[in-house]
């Protein structure tokens, strides 16, 4: 590591000024960007922890949308998203007990690795990431590999997510890493299918129009059956080729569509 | 009713009272007053000529002690191989140096270059940024193959091509196996990869170096499995630093799996740098570094045949090997693919004729060496999976034909130069047959059918020769080492006893296993015995730990060393209880004139010994401790059968292991519990290779699975609740207490099962695939159904 500062807000507003400051850099679980420090591959000469705000803490289920803090852990969405199971399940398989007491669903959506599992369920559910000054919806917000829509200085303060009337999110792991070889998040809207795939793609979560079409018109597994997702585009590397993926992102969501509750 | 104390109890382990609870003396938990810090800065690339260092900035920065580069050994001896292979041409192996910091070129990535001694481990680490370095890159070799082609680039210039050695074993049996070929009625032939690993123990290496300006001493701690081997090598081959002025000390070790016997540059690094610059250096491995540094395992690329008459007997075997030696060649490599892999390749079976051809290669990649079994993994993955191919090949059932062909008599001479002393492969693959319900297989693949998924079951044998090793026999064979151990046996005045032992214990449980048996000679109780590891100035010249030998050679020593104290206390006995020393008996831990009452304690006796007022002076010495060194008559043969059951998802091709049954014979045992504990954790690591481990290397030289993002390792729900079973004995023959070992049986009998049982799976899909490469990740099972 390098040396840096560190301070630690209580409010939103302290910690939008503390990183207008140079080379200030937002830290929420840390469970990303520590390694990074570690590694010596970024050098922020102060880190603003987010831990300590409580306005971007919690999960708040009203009417038909549950709105989560941009600092609430993993652990706490395992937790306390009950109003949206799919959503509080995939919360509960990301890495292991210390990862998601640490961890924050802002910090993941604000990294947008490839292999992530919360991008997906935001994609897919057509959520809304709100910031410190605007709200992007996620079909805006996703801009290719560790690539978002924020910008410099700009805090993910909440996410809301629409509840669907049933989704499942299906984890194929990568072995060593254990995240997402190919992740497919299903979720069904009274206006149609929403299915975003993560792990996959060289350039991150995306959208299976051609499966959301199908599944718009028939809820089912064989709704899909006669699908190819199309390998173009797709990671290649030692745990799988794109040709598998491809394979995959259909078989996890169909997969998903019969265990979506 | 189990025993409760002394051989054959279960005591929990001791040493986990501090290992659970934070209080492990690791090496790494050791700084000293006035202590500076290195950071090695490596090459990464993987061949290359070093141009240029440029140190100057560097030096200058805050808290930089000094800088050291290859020039500044000088002088200073090379990284000694610890043993020579004799090729088939009668050649001695190509034997190329190990400079400590690389000079000239670089060979691998990781290889380190220069090491910035400083304040603070961030102050070497920014210093090392500020070293301005040329290097011109040079294609590399990573290919074992292509590394033997004429006009491959060579890692080392001054020798004549990248092939250590051309070794072949038995050469003499050469022309009658190629004729045993001929006249064959059936012929499996295999082609395979035994994947490279990298051993991974939860505690990396960490090397503190402290020389004492007033006695001319130095002082290394460093994470060994062998203080004194290290000492050896180091002392007398690198630094020129003579025995007695130099000391090894190797604390708690938190596992070594074989990848910490080794003699490492960055011990003799810290040793003479601090001899340099009169302060204590120390270095922690950061698991990145340990990716690159720590010697691999494994990487042989096989082609295994074999002859079967008309009646499926089996008439001959035949291999040509390639093994990987990395850049260097490591403490041990040389050994591995050759003395601990060719003579393993009977089995458990009475093959005639057998006839092994290893070449080994030098490649840009880190040195390889001994990794849990060490070449007998290779040769019982070879073979099982032969046999396994050839029963589905003729149509036989695998566990029929493996009977058919078992050595019955012991002992037994195989074609490759070992005898074994005794074993029962019946009887442990009955027992394997009962503990593993074989009879239920065929339900139990119907209900994973019903669900969707494959099933299949993999049977295997396996033979390891243990012990390590005959001294006299090692040494014709190239070793340049003795493979005996030692212990001394120090009983105290009231009757306490502290066992010195060159065996070294890095997770097998020596604290408690040891005790148990001097317990039981004696008659004590545990408590009252502790030995000492770890220290080259506390404990006798033993070898160390590997080679599932601390029981059957260090064990031995000290049970050699306690009939020594016992004899010696019998006459003390004799004195006190007015007896002649032929009618003293000890039970108990009390001493008694035969038939008659009379008798004394053990204390009794100690104390007489210590305190030798009423005492045999003019006979025996004072005092009772007895040092003891044994060098094995042969190895000993540790040999089990192993199952496997998996299911495997063939829409995704994910396999995953529903049952595991292991029948081990291991001659006595001491402690059931431990022995259990190491034969999981053994299978643990064979799972892993079987299904998820794998160093990986680009065309470039560059370590593509060079972290846990990428190496994958086994855990907890990767292995299933196995079924351990050791009840079949045949003791050694030619050891004191009877052992064989238990340490790395796990490791070499799992993966073939495992990889037996994926092959039939694929077959009860109705997927004839006749062979996948470990590891069997999902994606190269699901590409094997859909090939
Ligand atoms: C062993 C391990 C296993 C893991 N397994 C998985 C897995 O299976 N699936 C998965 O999805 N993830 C996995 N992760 C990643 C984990 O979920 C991280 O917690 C997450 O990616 C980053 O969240 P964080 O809060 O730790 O962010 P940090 O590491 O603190 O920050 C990451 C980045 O986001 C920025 N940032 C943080 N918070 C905010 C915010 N509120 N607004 C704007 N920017 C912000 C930081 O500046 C930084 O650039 C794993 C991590 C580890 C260490």
């Amino acid at each position: 590591m390098y040396a840096f500062d560190v301070t630690r807000p209580k409010t939103v507003a302290e910690a939008v000024a503390a990183l207008a400051g140079d080379e200030a850099q937002a830290l929420g679980g840390g469970q990303t960007l520590i390694p990074t420090l570690k590694q010596r591959l970024a050098s922020p000469a102060t880190l603003v922890s987010l831990t300590a705000i409580d306005e971007m803490k919690g999960v708040c289920a009203d009417g038909g949308t549950l709105t989560i803090g941009g600092g609430t852990t993993h652990a706490t969405v395992a937790a306390e998203a009950s109003a949206y199971p799919a959503l509080a399940a995939l919360a509960a398989n990301i890495g292991d007990p210390a990862v998601r007491s640490r961890g924050t669903i802002g910090g993941s959506l604000a990294n947008n690795d490839p292999s992530a599992c919360y991008p997906s369920a935001a994609l897919a559910s057509g959520a809304t990431i709100v910031t410190n000054n605007r709200e992007i919806a996620a079909d805006d917000y996703f801009q290719g590999l560790f690539t978002t829509a924020l910008n410099e200085g700009e805090i993910i303060t909440a996410v809301k997510f629409p509840v669907p009337e049933k989704a499942n999110y299906q984890k194929f792991v990568q072995p060593a890493s254990r995240f997402s070889l190919v992740g497919v998040f299903v979720a069904k809207y009274a206006d149609g299918v929403r299915v975003a795939v993560t792990g996959a793609s060289e350039n991150g979560v995306f959208r299976w129009t051609e499966a959301e079409a199908a599944l718009s018109a028939n809820f089912s597994a064989d709704a899909v059956e006669g699908l190819t997702a199309s390998a173009d585009g797709l990671i290649n590397d030692l745990h799988g080729d794109a040709e598998y993926r491809a394979h995959l992102i259909k078989v996890m969501t169909k997969r998903a569509v019969a265990a979506a509750k | 009713m189990p025993k409760d104390h002394g051989i054959g109890a279960s005591p929990k382990r001791r040493e986990d009272v501090r290992f659970l609870t934070g209080k492990g003396q690791y090496t790494d938990d050791i700084n000293l007053h006035g202590q500076t810090y290195v950071h090695f800065l490596r090459s990464d690339v993987a061949h290359g000529i070093i141009k240029s260092i440029d140190t100057s900035d560097a030096e200058n920065m805050p808290g930089v002690v000094r800088i050291f580069t290859g020039a500044d050994f000088e002088g200073v001896g090379g990284l000694p191989c610890g043993w020579q292979v004799t090729d088939r041409h009668g050649q001695p192996m190509q034997e190329p140096g190990h400079p400590v910091l690389a000079r000239g070129k670089v060979r691998h990535v990781g290889d380190p270059i220069a090491a910035i001694v400083a304040e603070t481990k961030e102050q070497a680490r920014d210093a090392a940024e500020a070293i301005g370095l040329d290097i011109e890159e040079l294609p590399a070799v990573v290919d074992m193959v292509s590394a033997l082609a004429p006009d491959a680039p060579k890692v080392h210039d001054e020798l004549t091509s990248n092939l250590c050695y051309d070794w072949g074993f038995v050469e003499e049996n050469k022309a009658a196996v190629d004729e045993a070929f001929e006249k064959a009625a059936h012929v499996t032939t295999l082609e395979l990869i035994n994947n490279r690993l990298v051993a991974n123990p939860m505690e990396p290496r960490v090397a503190v170096g402290d020389y004492n300006q007033a006695n001319d001493e130095s002082t290394l701690y460093t994470t060994s499995q062998n203080p004194h081997v290290i000492r050896l090598l180091m002392g007398a081959f690198v630094l020129g630093i003579p025995e007695h002025k130099l000391r090894v000390v190797a604390p708690d070790v938190g596992g070594g799996f074989g990848t910490k016997i080794f003699h490492y540059a960055e011990e003799a690094f810290v040793t003479f740098a601090s001899r340099q610059i009169r302060r204590p250096v120390k270095w922690t491995s950061t698991r990145s570094e340990a990716f690159m540094s720590d010697a691999h395992g494994r990487d042989h690329k096989t082609k295994i045949e074999l002859a079967l008459d008309a009646d499926n007997n089996f008439m001959a075997i035949r291999t040509d090997t390639y093994a990987n030696m990395g850049a260097y060649l490591s403490t041990f490599a040389p050994s591995v693919p050759t003395w601990l892999h060719g003579t393993l390749m009977a089995g458990n079976y009475k093959t005639p004729l057998i006839y092994v051809n290893v070449k080994a290669v030098f490649t840009n990649t880190v040195p390889v060496d001994a990794y849990r079994g060490a070449g007998r993994p290779e040769a019982t993955f070879q073979l099982e999976r032969l046999v396994d191919k050839a029963a589905r090949e003729l149509g036989v059932d695998p566990i029929a034909l493996r009977r058919q062909n078992f050595i019955t008599q012991f002992p037994y001479a195989t074609p490759v130069a070992v005898e074994y002393d005794t074993g029962d492969y019946i009887a442990t693959m009955d027992r394997m047959e009962e503990i593993m319900d074989i009879s239920g297989f065929e339900a139990r693949r119907k209900a994973s059918e019903a669900k969707g998924k494959w099933r299949g079951l993999g049977v295997n044998c396996y033979i390891e020769a243990c012990g390590i090793a005959p001294s006299n026999l090692v040494g014709q064979l190239g070793a340049r080492a003795g493979l005996y151990d030692a212990a001394t046996v120090r009983v105290n005045a009231t009757g306490s006893i502290s066992v010195m032992v060159g065996a070294h214990s890095h997770g097998q449980g020596h604290e408690t296993t040891f005790p148990q048996v001097i317990a039981e000679m004696i008659g004590i109780d545990e408590s009252q015995v502790d030995i000492v590891h770890g220290d080259s100035s506390k404990i006798p010249f033993g070898m160390g730990t590997y080679g599932s030998r601390s029981l059957a050679v260090c064990g031995s020593a000290m049970v050699r060393a306690a009939e020594k104290v016992i004899r010696k206390a019998k006459k003390i006995a004799a004195h006190l209880l007015e007896a002649s020393e032929a009618d003293i008996e000890l039970k108990d831990g009390k001493f008694s004139v035969a038939g008659t009452d009379k008798e004394c304690a053990w204390g009794d006796v100690t104390l007489a010994a210590y305190v030798p007022h009423n005492y045999p002076l003019e006979d025996i010495e004072p005092g009772l401790e007895e040092t003891a060194f044994y060098d094995p008559a042969n190895f000993t043969y540790p040999s089990g059968a192993y199952a496997c059951e998996v299911e495997v998802d063939p829409e995704t091709g994910k396999v995953t292991i529903e049952k595991f049954a292991a029948a081990d014979d291991f001659g006595n045992v001491v402690n059931p519990m431990i022995v259990e504990g190491q034969v999981h954790g053994g299978i643990a690591q064979g799972i892993g290779q079987a299904l998820l481990e794998a160093a990986v290397y680009d065309e470039n030289g560059q370590l593509q699975s060079a972290s846990y993002m990428d190496y994958a390792m086994p855990r907890a729900d990767d292995v299933p609740f196995y079924i351990v079973d050791h009840s079949c004995c045949t003791p050694c023959t030619h050891n004191p207490l009877g052992v064989k070992g238990c340490g790395e049986a796990g490791a070499i009998g799992s993966p073939p099962a495992v990889v037996n049982a994926v092959i039939d799976a694929l077959a009860s899909g109705g997927k004839n695939v006749p062979h996948i490469d470990m590891p069997l990740t999902p994606h190269r099972v699901w590409k094997a159904i859909n090939q």
